[in-house]
């Protein structure tokens, strides 16, 4: 078996812009969205994902804007998501130049979006996004941003997600989620061992030994992380050759 | 030289048009059997479902033209769809035939495996080819599917392992095909494309 893990920077956008924030608030502005495109794609990045997080806002003709500039920087596939609530946003994020969409709120809030989607564009298209929070010994899921309990376990959420089309899981851990600590591995293994398409891990990355322990004991099929990349605080190059000296399996990039 | 992309409704044809014109290549989409009928060199890209592909074909008159130049001679790359629709059928859409230019079915990867085959795989080489001239051995490429011609065949220049060996890239006479993604595979990819785009000239 020779699929590589992936490394996948993420662009969090608003209004054209990139943005970061700790917790999912306290947004800054953290550059061009193409500029950054391109210099992920010449470091080696395995993918790219770009989310709207303006998406309850009335900005879809810039955030589509956005997907086309970005997309024209890339020789590597790109996940585009955040607000999409119909089979119609999905065709015209793809349309701009996404390889595959994210499902988030709308598909809490109406599920049977997961395999209209699906149907349409393929498992292959459809990641199903689940932020994650920890609520006493349960792992609950939250959408609007970060901002609202949806009264579903997580776990559950996912095996649901997968029933009905979709082809990768991209869990958010929302505590860990700025904090630099490190990934959640126990939630991460609970949905990779529980599901059977690939779990990408987001939030709390800072280290490279965080990304190894991601690989290994949360058994994620790819690792995504935003703010670290953007600052050049970690470069996507050495923590590839990190991984590789590790013995775990990425694409080096030239 | 122009490269014809066939664009059925569902294709990706966005991103292999900007990968073509990254190298320096012309494009042009079409929808419509005449220009298929003229075209100097053919592209199919996919992703999606072969019922799809294939009814989209039907729908719009496109596959005897296609099979027409393509038995005349004219130069064809068909990518990770376009690969399997080359086959006699696939289990995705058990009542439809394929193009039946190779013999055999297009399975379901097994189960044994996470799926969709979503990543980046390498190639085990079976002969010479033209498509992976200047690629290393060890490269990556960007694989997403979870059917794959799995009846390896004489035309099968390299295999890719994932649950079980199936055909990553093949060529037969002017029939180029992969599995894989050439326009999301990086540096490897764009190789691949331009080895293509040498083949037209």
């Amino acid at each position: 078996m020779s699929l590589a893990r992936r490394i996948i920077p993420c662009l969090d956008v608003d209004g054209g812009r990139v943005v970061k924030g700790v917790n999912f608030v306290g947004l800054r502005d953290a550059g061009d969205p193409a500029a950054l495109a391109a210099r992920y794609n010449a470091e080696g990045a395995d993918e790219l994902v770009v989310l709207d997080i303006a998406a309850s806002r009335d900005y879809r003709p810039t955030f589509l804007e956005t997907i086309r500039r970005v997309a024209a920087e890339l020789a590597i596939p790109l996940t585009a998501g955040g607000g999409i609530r119909s089979v119609e946003d999905a065709r015209s994020v793809l349309r701009a130049g996404a390889d595959k969409i994210t499902l988030n709120t709308a598909a809490v809030a109406r599920p049977e979006l997961i395999s209209e989607t699906s149907l349409e564009f393929g498992a292959q298209a459809v990641v199903l996004a689940i932020d994650v929070k920890r609520v006493e010994d349960e792992w609950m899921v939250i959408v609007r941003g970060g901002r609202e309990p949806a009264n579903r376990e997580a776990v559950a959420w996912a095996k649901q997600g997968v029933e009905r089309g979709a082809g990768e899981i991209l869990v958010t851990s929302m505590g860990q989620d700025g904090m630099q600590t490190g990934f959640d591995a126990a939630l991460t293994v609970a949905i990779s061992s529980a599901v059977s398409v690939p779990v990408i891990a987001s939030g709390g990355a800072k280290l490279p030994a965080h990304f190894a322990e991601i690989f290994t004991n949360g058994r994620a099929d790819a690792a995504l992380a935003a703010s670290i990349f953007h600052d050049s605080v970690q470069s996507i190059r050495e923590l590839k050759h990190f991984l590789s000296a590790r013995g775990i399996l990425v694409r080096l990039p030239c | 030289m122009k490269i014809t992309l066939l664009d059925y409704g569902a294709g990706n044809v966005a991103s292999v048009e900007r990968a073509l014109q990254r190298l320096g290549a012309q494009s042009q989409r079409t929808t419509t059997p005449e220009c298929i009928a003229n075209a100097q060199a053919l592209l199919l890209p996919g992703v999606g479902h072969f019922e799809t592909l294939m009814r989209a074909l039907d729908d719009r008159k496109l596959r005897a033209p296609l099979l027409d130049a393509i038995r005349r001679g004219v130069p064809f790359l068909g990518i990770c769809l376009g690969l399997q629709a080359l086959y006699a059928a696939s289990d995705e859409a058990p009542g439809l035939s394929g193009l039946q230019l190779l013999p055999g079915r297009v399975r379901a990867l097994p189960s044994v495996v996470k799926l969709p085959h979503m990543g980046w795989n390498r190639l085990l080489a079976k002969r010479k080819s033209v498509l992976l001239e200047g690629v290393d051995a060890d490269a990556f490429f960007y694989f997403a599917h979870t059917y794959a011609a799995t009846d390896a065949s004489q035309e099968t220049v390299s295999a890719c392992n994932y649950g079980t060996e199936f055909v990553a890239v093949l060529e037969k006479d002017n029939i180029c095909a992969v599995q894989f993604h050439p326009e999301k595979s990086g540096e490897a990819g764009a190789q691949v494309l331009r080895n293509f785009l040498r083949l037209c000239a």
